[in-house]
Protein backbone atom coordinates (compact mmCIF):
# COMPACT_ATOMS: atom_id res chain seq x y z
CA UNK A 1 0.00 0.00 0.00
CA UNK A 2 1.14 3.80 0.72
CA UNK A 3 4.57 3.34 1.96
CA UNK A 4 7.83 5.81 2.06
CA UNK A 5 10.19 4.52 -0.28
CA UNK A 6 14.00 4.84 0.34
CA UNK A 7 14.59 8.55 -0.64
CA UNK A 8 11.12 9.65 1.59
CA UNK A 9 12.64 7.81 4.67
CA UNK A 10 16.59 9.36 4.02
CA UNK A 11 14.96 12.69 3.58
CA UNK A 12 12.85 12.28 6.70
CA UNK A 13 16.17 10.93 8.82
CA UNK A 14 17.64 14.52 7.74
CA UNK A 15 14.72 16.70 8.65
CA UNK A 16 14.48 15.40 11.88
CA UNK A 17 18.07 15.56 12.12
CA UNK A 18 18.12 19.20 11.51
CA UNK A 19 15.06 19.66 13.94
CA UNK A 20 17.24 17.77 16.50
CA UNK A 21 20.54 19.46 16.32
CA UNK A 22 20.68 22.24 17.89
CA UNK A 23 18.60 21.33 20.73
CA UNK A 24 20.59 18.66 21.16
CA UNK A 25 23.70 20.38 21.04
CA UNK A 26 22.49 22.64 23.56
CA UNK A 27 22.00 19.72 26.27
CA UNK A 28 25.25 18.37 25.26
CA UNK A 29 27.57 22.15 25.88
CA UNK A 30 25.77 21.88 29.35
CA UNK A 31 27.74 19.16 30.31
CA UNK A 32 31.12 20.07 29.34
CA UNK A 33 33.57 19.75 32.47
CA UNK A 34 35.32 22.56 30.61
CA UNK A 35 35.12 26.58 31.10
CA UNK A 36 34.55 27.48 28.57
CA UNK A 37 32.03 26.70 25.35
CA UNK A 38 32.77 23.11 24.40
CA UNK A 39 31.49 19.69 23.98
CA UNK A 40 31.86 17.25 26.49
CA UNK A 41 34.82 15.17 25.15
CA UNK A 42 36.41 15.01 28.48
CA UNK A 43 33.65 12.91 30.54
CA UNK A 44 30.36 14.77 31.49
CA UNK A 45 30.38 17.05 34.69
CA UNK A 46 27.27 18.82 36.54
CA UNK A 47 29.42 21.77 36.90
CA UNK A 48 27.47 24.48 35.12
CA UNK A 49 24.34 22.86 36.64
CA UNK A 50 25.42 23.55 39.92
CA UNK A 51 26.09 27.16 38.95
CA UNK A 52 22.90 27.75 38.20
CA UNK A 53 22.36 27.97 41.67
CA UNK A 54 24.96 30.41 42.15
CA UNK A 55 23.09 32.76 40.24
CA UNK A 56 19.66 33.24 42.02
CA UNK A 57 18.46 35.90 39.27
CA UNK A 58 17.99 32.91 36.91
CA UNK A 59 15.90 30.95 39.51
CA UNK A 60 13.69 33.99 40.32
CA UNK A 61 12.87 34.77 36.71
CA UNK A 62 12.01 30.52 36.50
CA UNK A 63 9.40 31.62 39.14
CA UNK A 64 8.04 35.08 38.15
CA UNK A 65 7.77 32.94 34.81
CA UNK A 66 5.50 30.40 36.15
CA UNK A 67 3.46 32.54 38.20
CA UNK A 68 2.60 34.86 35.44
CA UNK A 69 2.33 31.90 33.07
CA UNK A 70 -0.40 30.76 35.65
CA UNK A 71 -2.19 34.00 36.35
CA UNK A 72 -2.42 35.19 32.82
CA UNK A 73 -3.44 31.55 31.55
CA UNK A 74 -6.24 31.47 34.77
CA UNK A 75 -7.81 34.70 33.77
CA UNK A 76 -7.55 34.06 29.78
CA UNK A 77 -9.50 31.50 30.82
CA UNK A 78 -12.08 33.19 32.55
CA UNK A 79 -12.87 35.49 30.00
CA UNK A 80 -12.43 33.46 27.37
CA UNK A 81 -15.01 30.93 28.38
CA UNK A 82 -18.03 33.37 28.37
CA UNK A 83 -16.89 34.88 25.20
CA UNK A 84 -16.48 31.19 23.70
CA UNK A 85 -19.77 30.38 24.90
CA UNK A 86 -21.42 33.83 23.25
CA UNK A 87 -19.47 33.36 19.85
CA UNK A 88 -20.61 29.49 19.60
CA UNK A 89 -24.14 29.03 20.60
CA UNK A 90 -26.11 32.91 19.36
CA UNK A 91 -26.53 34.29 16.52
CA UNK A 92 -26.26 37.94 16.91
CA UNK A 93 -25.36 41.59 15.52
CA UNK A 94 -21.80 41.81 15.06
CA UNK A 95 -20.36 37.78 16.30
CA UNK A 96 -18.33 37.55 13.49
CA UNK A 97 -16.51 40.70 14.42
CA UNK A 98 -16.21 40.11 17.80
CA UNK A 99 -14.89 36.95 16.99
CA UNK A 100 -12.20 38.38 14.93
CA UNK A 101 -11.37 41.11 17.63
CA UNK A 102 -10.14 38.06 19.78
CA UNK A 103 -8.29 36.30 17.56
CA UNK A 104 -6.87 39.86 16.61
CA UNK A 105 -3.76 39.38 18.31
CA UNK A 106 -2.54 36.29 16.43
CA UNK A 107 -2.06 38.75 13.91
CA UNK A 108 -0.18 41.78 15.71
CA UNK A 109 3.73 40.99 15.75
CA UNK A 110 4.77 40.73 19.63
CA UNK A 111 7.20 43.21 18.87
CA UNK A 112 4.67 46.21 17.74
CA UNK A 113 2.60 44.93 20.84
CA UNK A 114 5.76 44.97 23.50
CA UNK A 115 6.30 48.78 22.35
CA UNK A 116 2.53 49.51 22.06
CA UNK A 117 2.64 48.31 25.73
CA UNK A 118 5.28 49.73 26.80
CA UNK A 119 4.25 53.14 26.02
CA UNK A 120 0.79 52.54 27.44
CA UNK A 121 1.79 51.04 30.92
CA UNK A 122 4.39 54.06 31.67
CA UNK A 123 1.35 56.32 30.53
CA UNK A 124 -0.53 54.67 33.29
CA UNK A 125 1.76 54.16 35.98
CA UNK A 126 1.97 50.24 35.32
CA UNK A 127 5.65 50.76 33.68
CA UNK A 128 7.93 47.52 34.46
CA UNK A 129 4.85 45.81 36.92
CA UNK A 130 3.77 42.44 37.76
CA UNK A 131 0.65 43.47 37.07
CA UNK A 132 1.61 45.16 33.33
CA UNK A 133 2.93 41.77 32.36
CA UNK A 134 0.03 40.08 33.09
CA UNK A 135 -2.31 42.10 31.74
CA UNK A 136 -0.59 42.03 28.28
CA UNK A 137 0.55 38.41 28.60
CA UNK A 138 -3.54 38.07 29.26
CA UNK A 139 -4.08 39.51 25.48
CA UNK A 140 -1.66 37.92 23.68
CA UNK A 141 -2.67 34.26 24.82
CA UNK A 142 -6.54 34.63 25.04
CA UNK A 143 -6.56 33.36 21.12
CA UNK A 144 -4.77 30.23 21.99
CA UNK A 145 -7.60 29.95 24.91
CA UNK A 146 -10.52 30.92 22.74
CA UNK A 147 -9.94 28.77 19.87
CA UNK A 148 -9.78 25.19 21.76
CA UNK A 149 -12.75 25.95 24.16
CA UNK A 150 -14.88 27.55 20.86
CA UNK A 151 -13.73 24.06 19.23
CA UNK A 152 -15.35 22.13 22.33
CA UNK A 153 -18.46 24.26 22.96
CA UNK A 154 -18.97 24.21 18.94
CA UNK A 155 -19.07 20.57 18.98
CA UNK A 156 -20.86 19.94 22.38
CA UNK A 157 -24.32 18.04 22.20
CA UNK A 158 -27.21 20.83 23.17
CA UNK A 159 -30.01 17.95 23.96
CA UNK A 160 -28.21 17.91 26.97
CA UNK A 161 -28.42 21.25 28.62
CA UNK A 162 -32.22 21.29 27.24
CA UNK A 163 -32.97 18.55 28.97
CA UNK A 164 -31.00 20.09 32.35
CA UNK A 165 -33.21 23.22 31.88
CA UNK A 166 -36.51 21.30 31.63
CA UNK A 167 -35.85 19.60 34.22
CA UNK A 168 -35.84 22.46 35.99
CA UNK A 169 -32.31 23.34 36.56
CA UNK A 170 -31.34 27.38 36.63
CA UNK A 171 -29.36 28.04 34.14
CA UNK A 172 -26.39 28.99 36.51
CA UNK A 173 -26.36 24.62 37.92
CA UNK A 174 -26.75 24.29 34.03
CA UNK A 175 -23.61 25.70 33.60
CA UNK A 176 -21.91 24.71 36.48
CA UNK A 177 -23.20 21.04 35.98
CA UNK A 178 -23.73 20.35 32.50
CA UNK A 179 -22.09 22.92 30.26
CA UNK A 180 -18.66 23.28 32.24
CA UNK A 181 -17.70 19.64 32.88
CA UNK A 182 -18.86 18.81 28.55
CA UNK A 183 -16.09 21.59 27.53
CA UNK A 184 -14.06 21.06 30.34
CA UNK A 185 -11.33 18.87 28.01
CA UNK A 186 -11.30 22.15 25.77
CA UNK A 187 -11.15 24.39 28.78
CA UNK A 188 -7.96 22.83 30.09
CA UNK A 189 -6.15 22.30 26.91
CA UNK A 190 -6.81 26.24 26.62
CA UNK A 191 -5.10 26.73 29.49
CA UNK A 192 -2.33 23.98 28.96
CA UNK A 193 -1.39 25.89 25.43
CA UNK A 194 -2.32 29.34 26.96
CA UNK A 195 0.66 28.77 29.77
CA UNK A 196 3.31 27.52 27.41
CA UNK A 197 2.04 30.37 25.34
CA UNK A 198 2.88 32.85 27.71
CA UNK A 199 6.05 31.01 29.39
CA UNK A 200 7.65 31.28 25.83
CA UNK A 201 6.88 34.35 24.86
CA UNK A 202 10.31 36.87 24.68
CA UNK A 203 9.70 39.59 22.00
CA UNK A 204 6.83 41.48 23.63
CA UNK A 205 8.18 40.92 27.46
CA UNK A 206 11.20 41.87 26.61
CA UNK A 207 10.03 45.75 26.34
CA UNK A 208 8.15 45.63 29.33
CA UNK A 209 10.02 43.33 32.11
CA UNK A 210 12.08 45.56 34.59
CA UNK A 211 15.40 44.25 35.96
CA UNK A 212 12.81 43.34 39.05
CA UNK A 213 10.12 41.24 37.11
CA UNK A 214 11.81 39.38 34.44
CA UNK A 215 10.55 36.40 32.99
CA UNK A 216 13.57 33.23 31.83
CA UNK A 217 13.30 34.06 28.79
CA UNK A 218 14.18 37.67 28.50
CA UNK A 219 16.89 37.15 31.39
CA UNK A 220 18.53 34.47 29.31
CA UNK A 221 17.86 36.68 25.98
CA UNK A 222 19.46 39.48 27.52
CA UNK A 223 22.36 37.08 28.42
CA UNK A 224 23.18 35.89 25.35
CA UNK A 225 22.83 39.34 24.00
CA UNK A 226 26.06 40.09 26.22
CA UNK A 227 28.10 36.78 26.14
CA UNK A 228 27.42 33.09 25.49
CA UNK A 229 28.76 30.79 27.65
CA UNK A 230 27.95 27.03 29.53
CA UNK A 231 26.26 28.77 32.20
CA UNK A 232 23.11 29.58 29.26
CA UNK A 233 23.39 26.44 28.10
CA UNK A 234 22.75 24.86 31.12
CA UNK A 235 19.65 26.89 31.97
CA UNK A 236 18.49 25.87 28.45
CA UNK A 237 19.25 22.65 28.91
CA UNK A 238 16.98 22.60 32.43
CA UNK A 239 14.46 24.48 30.14
CA UNK A 240 14.66 21.82 27.45
CA UNK A 241 14.06 19.31 29.84
CA UNK A 242 11.11 20.52 31.36
CA UNK A 243 9.25 21.15 28.68
CA UNK A 244 10.12 17.64 26.79
CA UNK A 245 8.93 16.18 30.32
CA UNK A 246 5.51 18.47 29.99
CA UNK A 247 5.15 17.55 26.29
CA UNK A 248 5.31 13.99 27.28
CA UNK A 249 2.75 14.18 29.76
CA UNK A 250 0.59 16.23 27.68
CA UNK A 251 0.97 14.03 24.63
CA UNK A 252 -0.19 11.09 26.90
CA UNK A 253 -3.32 12.77 28.44
CA UNK A 254 -4.52 15.14 25.47
CA UNK A 255 -2.45 14.31 22.33
CA UNK A 256 -0.22 17.00 21.19
CA UNK A 257 -1.44 17.03 17.62
CA UNK A 258 -5.05 18.01 18.98
CA UNK A 259 -3.06 20.53 20.98
CA UNK A 260 -1.63 22.37 18.36
CA UNK A 261 -3.53 21.90 15.43
CA UNK A 262 -6.78 23.40 17.39
CA UNK A 263 -9.00 20.80 16.62
CA UNK A 264 -10.82 17.78 18.59
CA UNK A 265 -10.52 14.32 17.43
CA UNK A 266 -14.97 13.34 17.66
CA UNK B 1 -1.28 32.18 13.20
CA UNK B 2 -1.60 29.13 11.68
CA UNK B 3 -3.92 27.96 13.56
CA UNK B 4 -6.10 31.47 12.98
CA UNK B 5 -5.67 30.78 9.67
CA UNK B 6 -6.58 26.96 9.12
CA UNK B 7 -9.03 26.34 12.08
CA UNK B 8 -11.11 29.78 11.57
CA UNK B 9 -12.89 28.39 8.79
CA UNK B 10 -12.95 25.10 10.25
CA UNK B 11 -14.76 26.38 13.49
CA UNK B 12 -16.95 28.79 11.01
CA UNK B 13 -18.11 25.55 8.87
CA UNK B 14 -19.15 23.49 11.87
CA UNK B 15 -21.25 26.68 13.43
CA UNK B 16 -22.47 27.23 9.69
CA UNK B 17 -23.85 23.57 9.23
CA UNK B 18 -25.32 22.59 12.71
CA UNK B 19 -24.10 18.75 13.63
CA UNK B 20 -26.98 16.37 13.30
CA UNK B 21 -27.75 15.64 16.64
CA UNK B 22 -27.54 19.41 17.55
CA UNK B 23 -31.91 20.94 18.40
CA UNK B 24 -33.06 23.06 15.63
CA UNK B 25 -31.10 26.19 15.39
CA UNK B 26 -34.07 28.36 15.63
CA UNK B 27 -35.21 28.92 19.45
CA UNK B 28 -36.74 31.10 21.53
CA UNK B 29 -34.21 33.29 23.15
CA UNK B 30 -35.14 34.38 26.14
CA UNK B 31 -32.64 37.36 26.09
CA UNK B 32 -30.77 39.22 23.39
CA UNK B 33 -28.50 40.82 25.39
CA UNK B 34 -26.72 37.66 26.62
CA UNK B 35 -23.71 37.17 24.04
CA UNK B 36 -23.39 40.82 24.30
CA UNK B 37 -23.05 40.01 27.92
CA UNK B 38 -21.10 36.79 27.91
CA UNK B 39 -18.62 38.82 25.65
CA UNK B 40 -18.45 41.64 27.97
CA UNK B 41 -15.44 41.42 30.22
CA UNK B 42 -13.18 40.76 26.88
CA UNK B 43 -14.80 43.84 24.69
CA UNK B 44 -13.57 45.73 27.86
CA UNK B 45 -10.17 44.11 28.10
CA UNK B 46 -9.04 44.22 24.37
CA UNK B 47 -10.48 47.63 23.77
CA UNK B 48 -8.77 49.00 26.75
CA UNK B 49 -5.64 47.08 26.61
CA UNK B 50 -5.50 46.29 22.68
CA UNK B 51 -6.71 49.19 20.62
CA UNK B 52 -5.82 51.99 22.77
CA UNK B 53 -2.41 51.00 22.96
CA UNK B 54 -1.82 50.25 19.54
CA UNK B 55 -3.58 53.92 18.57
CA UNK B 56 -1.62 55.29 21.29
CA UNK B 57 1.70 53.70 19.21
CA UNK B 58 -0.29 55.31 15.77
CA UNK B 59 -0.32 58.70 17.36
CA UNK B 60 3.27 58.31 18.92
CA UNK B 61 4.64 57.94 15.51
CA UNK B 62 3.53 61.25 14.55
CA UNK B 63 5.19 62.96 16.89
CA UNK B 64 8.88 64.10 16.32
CA UNK B 65 12.02 64.02 18.36
CA UNK B 66 15.29 65.34 19.32
CA UNK B 67 18.29 64.26 21.06
CA UNK B 68 17.90 67.41 23.08
CA UNK B 69 14.21 68.00 23.73
CA UNK B 70 13.07 64.72 23.49
CA UNK B 71 9.69 63.57 22.29
CA UNK B 72 7.76 66.68 20.94
CA UNK B 73 3.66 66.31 20.97
CA UNK B 74 3.58 67.58 17.20
CA UNK B 75 1.09 66.02 14.82
CA UNK B 76 3.45 65.06 11.41
CA UNK B 77 4.55 62.48 9.18
CA UNK B 78 8.13 63.26 9.05
CA UNK B 79 8.97 59.84 10.73
CA UNK B 80 7.10 58.06 7.77
CA UNK B 81 8.84 60.83 5.45
CA UNK B 82 12.46 60.31 6.96
CA UNK B 83 11.59 55.88 6.13
CA UNK B 84 10.91 56.69 2.85
CA UNK B 85 13.66 58.76 1.44
CA UNK B 86 16.37 57.11 3.60
CA UNK B 87 18.32 54.48 1.99
CA UNK B 88 19.58 52.53 5.69
CA UNK B 89 15.56 51.84 6.39
CA UNK B 90 15.06 50.65 2.52
CA UNK B 91 17.72 48.10 2.90
CA UNK B 92 16.51 47.28 6.79
CA UNK B 93 13.46 46.65 5.49
CA UNK B 94 14.26 45.11 2.02
CA UNK B 95 16.71 42.52 3.62
CA UNK B 96 13.52 41.66 6.61
CA UNK B 97 11.51 40.82 3.70
CA UNK B 98 14.24 38.87 1.56
CA UNK B 99 15.03 36.72 4.86
CA UNK B 100 11.12 35.91 4.96
CA UNK B 101 10.91 34.97 1.77
CA UNK B 102 13.67 32.92 1.54
CA UNK B 103 12.53 30.99 4.54
CA UNK B 104 8.56 31.03 3.75
CA UNK B 105 10.50 29.22 0.74
CA UNK B 106 12.55 26.42 2.58
CA UNK B 107 9.95 25.67 5.16
CA UNK B 108 7.69 24.90 1.74
CA UNK B 109 10.13 22.81 0.30
CA UNK B 110 11.21 20.92 3.38
CA UNK B 111 7.41 20.81 5.41
CA UNK B 112 5.02 19.86 2.76
CA UNK B 113 7.13 16.50 1.95
CA UNK B 114 7.93 15.72 5.65
CA UNK B 115 3.71 16.21 6.28
CA UNK B 116 3.20 13.86 3.64
CA UNK B 117 5.54 11.65 4.74
CA UNK B 118 4.22 11.50 8.02
CA UNK B 119 1.26 10.96 7.12
CA UNK B 120 2.36 7.25 5.31
CA UNK B 121 3.72 6.38 8.56
CA UNK B 122 2.43 3.56 10.38
CA UNK B 123 1.71 3.87 13.73
CA UNK B 124 4.03 3.57 16.60
CA UNK B 125 6.73 5.58 14.50
CA UNK B 126 4.53 8.35 13.39
CA UNK B 127 3.33 9.19 17.13
CA UNK B 128 7.14 9.60 17.96
CA UNK B 129 8.01 11.58 14.46
CA UNK B 130 5.20 13.90 14.98
CA UNK B 131 5.94 14.38 18.51
CA UNK B 132 9.63 15.10 17.08
CA UNK B 133 8.86 17.43 14.60
CA UNK B 134 6.31 19.76 16.51
CA UNK B 135 7.40 19.46 19.60
CA UNK B 136 10.33 22.02 18.72
CA UNK B 137 7.10 24.48 18.70
CA UNK B 138 6.97 24.40 22.44
CA UNK B 139 10.60 25.04 23.40
CA UNK B 140 11.41 28.57 23.89
CA UNK B 141 12.77 30.06 20.87
CA UNK B 142 15.54 31.85 22.88
CA UNK B 143 16.86 28.08 23.47
CA UNK B 144 16.95 27.12 20.53
CA UNK B 145 18.34 29.74 18.50
CA UNK B 146 21.31 29.29 21.18
CA UNK B 147 21.63 25.97 19.82
CA UNK B 148 22.27 27.36 16.16
CA UNK B 149 24.10 30.06 17.75
CA UNK B 150 26.16 26.74 19.42
CA UNK B 151 26.33 25.05 16.14
CA UNK B 152 27.47 28.06 14.32
CA UNK B 153 29.85 29.86 16.23
CA UNK B 154 32.07 28.42 19.17
CA UNK B 155 32.10 24.64 18.48
CA UNK B 156 31.83 25.17 14.51
CA UNK B 157 30.49 22.19 14.43
CA UNK B 158 28.53 23.01 10.91
CA UNK B 159 31.33 23.98 9.59
CA UNK B 160 33.66 20.95 10.86
CA UNK B 161 30.82 18.97 9.49
CA UNK B 162 30.53 20.43 6.13
CA UNK B 163 34.53 20.24 5.81
CA UNK B 164 34.84 16.43 7.10
CA UNK B 165 32.53 15.72 4.28
CA UNK B 166 34.45 17.49 1.80
CA UNK B 167 31.63 19.77 0.76
CA UNK B 168 33.28 22.80 1.40
CA UNK B 169 37.11 23.90 1.70
CA UNK B 170 36.99 26.78 3.68
CA UNK B 171 34.77 27.87 6.69
CA UNK B 172 31.69 29.35 5.82
CA UNK B 173 30.65 32.43 8.33
CA UNK B 174 27.35 31.99 10.00
CA UNK B 175 27.44 34.22 12.54
CA UNK B 176 25.68 37.86 12.09
CA UNK B 177 24.92 36.68 8.24
CA UNK B 178 21.91 36.00 6.26
CA UNK B 179 22.62 32.66 5.52
CA UNK B 180 23.20 31.91 9.56
CA UNK B 181 19.54 33.95 10.20
CA UNK B 182 17.89 32.09 7.55
CA UNK B 183 18.35 28.73 9.17
CA UNK B 184 17.43 28.95 12.24
CA UNK B 185 14.71 31.04 11.03
CA UNK B 186 13.53 27.80 9.08
CA UNK B 187 14.03 25.75 12.30
CA UNK B 188 12.04 27.58 14.36
CA UNK B 189 9.47 28.03 11.85
CA UNK B 190 9.05 25.02 9.88
CA UNK B 191 6.77 22.96 12.31
CA UNK B 192 4.05 25.67 11.60
CA UNK B 193 4.22 24.80 7.87
CA UNK B 194 3.84 21.18 8.57
CA UNK B 195 1.35 21.49 10.61
CA UNK B 196 -0.70 23.25 8.32
CA UNK B 197 0.00 20.50 5.28
CA UNK B 198 -0.85 17.89 8.19
CA UNK B 199 -4.10 19.45 8.37
CA UNK B 200 -5.25 19.99 4.69
CA UNK B 201 -3.77 16.47 4.20
CA UNK B 202 -6.32 15.05 7.16
CA UNK B 203 -9.26 15.58 4.35
CA UNK B 204 -7.23 13.54 1.78
CA UNK B 205 -8.60 9.97 1.74
CA UNK B 206 -6.00 7.52 1.08
CA UNK B 207 -8.05 5.36 -1.20
CA UNK B 208 -8.27 7.72 -3.31
CA UNK B 209 -4.54 7.83 -4.25
CA UNK B 210 -5.25 3.87 -4.13
CA UNK B 211 -7.67 4.40 -6.86
CA UNK B 212 -5.71 6.60 -9.32
CA UNK B 213 -2.99 3.68 -8.57
CA UNK B 214 -5.16 1.14 -9.20
CA UNK B 215 -6.61 2.64 -13.01
CA UNK B 216 -3.53 2.89 -13.99
CA UNK B 217 -1.27 6.53 -12.57
CA UNK B 218 2.20 6.27 -12.04
CA UNK B 219 3.72 7.41 -8.92
CA UNK B 220 4.42 10.77 -10.33
CA UNK B 221 0.87 11.06 -11.82
CA UNK B 222 -0.96 10.50 -8.00
CA UNK B 223 1.36 13.09 -6.72
CA UNK B 224 0.97 16.09 -9.28
CA UNK B 225 -2.84 15.20 -10.00
CA UNK B 226 -4.22 13.31 -6.72
CA UNK B 227 -2.14 14.89 -3.45
CA UNK B 228 -0.46 18.46 -4.81
CA UNK B 229 -4.15 20.07 -5.29
CA UNK B 230 -5.40 18.80 -2.51
CA UNK B 231 -2.08 20.11 -0.36
CA UNK B 232 -1.90 23.74 -2.02
CA UNK B 233 -3.84 25.30 0.16
CA UNK B 234 -2.24 24.00 3.11
CA UNK B 235 1.04 24.66 1.98
CA UNK B 236 -0.14 28.16 0.99
CA UNK B 237 -1.92 29.13 4.13
CA UNK B 238 1.01 27.47 5.86
CA UNK B 239 3.38 29.95 3.69
CA UNK B 240 1.17 33.05 4.94
CA UNK B 241 1.95 32.31 8.46
CA UNK B 242 5.67 31.63 8.21
CA UNK B 243 5.94 34.58 6.25
CA UNK B 244 4.63 36.90 8.62
CA UNK B 245 6.18 34.89 11.50
CA UNK B 246 9.41 35.59 9.66
CA UNK B 247 8.93 39.15 8.81
CA UNK B 248 8.25 40.40 11.93
CA UNK B 249 10.47 37.93 14.31
CA UNK B 250 12.71 39.32 16.98
CA UNK B 251 14.85 36.70 18.86
CA UNK B 252 16.42 34.88 16.42
CA UNK B 253 17.78 37.37 14.27
CA UNK B 254 18.51 39.56 17.62
CA UNK B 255 21.07 36.99 18.31
CA UNK B 256 22.41 35.00 15.49
CA UNK B 257 22.11 38.62 13.71
CA UNK B 258 23.65 40.51 16.12
CA UNK B 259 23.71 44.06 16.30
CA UNK B 260 25.39 44.05 12.79
CA UNK B 261 22.68 42.64 10.94
CA UNK B 262 19.26 44.66 11.41
CA UNK B 263 15.96 43.53 10.34
CA UNK B 264 12.81 45.93 10.72
CA UNK B 265 12.20 44.04 14.60
CA UNK B 266 15.55 44.72 16.00
CA UNK B 267 15.36 48.28 14.42
CA UNK B 268 12.45 49.05 16.53
CA UNK B 269 13.89 47.27 19.38
CA UNK B 270 17.47 49.62 19.06
CA UNK B 271 15.19 52.62 18.61
CA UNK B 272 12.99 52.49 21.50
CA UNK B 273 15.57 50.97 24.03
CA UNK B 274 19.19 52.06 22.51
CA UNK B 275 18.38 55.38 20.79
CA UNK B 276 15.42 56.48 22.51
CA UNK B 277 14.19 57.54 19.86
CA UNK B 278 10.27 56.33 20.53
CA UNK B 279 8.48 57.91 17.58
CA UNK B 280 10.88 56.42 14.86
CA UNK B 281 10.22 53.18 16.42
CA UNK B 282 6.96 53.32 16.88
CA UNK B 283 6.68 54.22 13.13
CA UNK B 284 8.82 51.19 12.11
CA UNK B 285 6.37 49.00 14.38
CA UNK B 286 3.21 50.74 12.68
CA UNK B 287 4.73 49.63 9.09
CA UNK B 288 5.25 46.24 10.13
CA UNK B 289 2.21 46.06 11.62
CA UNK B 290 0.37 47.02 8.29
CA UNK B 291 2.72 45.34 6.59
CA UNK B 292 1.84 42.41 7.97
CA UNK B 293 -2.15 42.70 8.29
CA UNK B 294 -2.49 43.27 4.85
CA UNK B 295 -0.22 40.10 4.07
CA UNK B 296 -2.11 37.82 6.51
CA UNK B 297 -5.33 39.21 5.23
CA UNK B 298 -5.04 39.65 1.81
CA UNK B 299 -3.64 36.92 0.97
CA UNK B 300 -5.74 35.02 3.25
CA UNK B 301 -8.93 35.60 1.47
CA UNK B 302 -7.17 35.28 -2.09
CA UNK B 303 -6.02 31.64 -1.03
CA UNK B 304 -9.74 31.53 0.45
CA UNK B 305 -11.16 32.32 -2.82
CA UNK B 306 -9.08 30.80 -5.17
CA UNK B 307 -9.42 27.23 -3.08
CA UNK B 308 -13.34 27.87 -2.10
CA UNK B 309 -14.29 23.94 -2.75
CA UNK B 310 -11.32 22.80 -0.72
CA UNK B 311 -11.99 25.06 2.00
CA UNK B 312 -15.66 23.87 2.05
Amino acid sequence: MNRNGPIALIFHVLFLGFLLAPILIVCAVAFTSQGYLSLPTEGLSLRWFRAIGDNPEFIRAFKDSLLLGAVSSTLAILVAVPAALAIARHQFFGREAIQALFLSPLMVPHIVLGIAFLRFFTMIGLGGTFAGLVLSHVIIILPFALRLILAASTGMDRAVENAAASLGASSWTCFRRVTLPLILPGVASGWVLAFINSFDEVTMTVFIASPETTTLPVRLFLYIQDNIDPLVAAVSAVLIFLTVAAMLVLDRVYGLERLLVGKGRD
Amino acid sequence: MSMAASTDSQVQATAANPSTHAPPPRRPRRWPWTPYLLSAPGLALFAVLLLVPLVMTFLLSLNSFSFYGGIENVWQIGNYADIIADSYFHEVFLRTFRIAAVVTLLCALFGAPEAYILRRMKSPWRGLCLLIVLGPLLISVVSRTLGWALLFGSTGLVNQGLMAMGLIATPIEFMYTETGVIIALTHVLVPFMVLSVWASLQRLDPQVENAALSLGAGPLTVMRRVVLPQIVPGILSGSIIVFALAASAFATPAIIGGRRLKVAATLAYDEFLNTLNWPLGATVAVLLLIANVVIIVGCNRLVERRYKQVFE
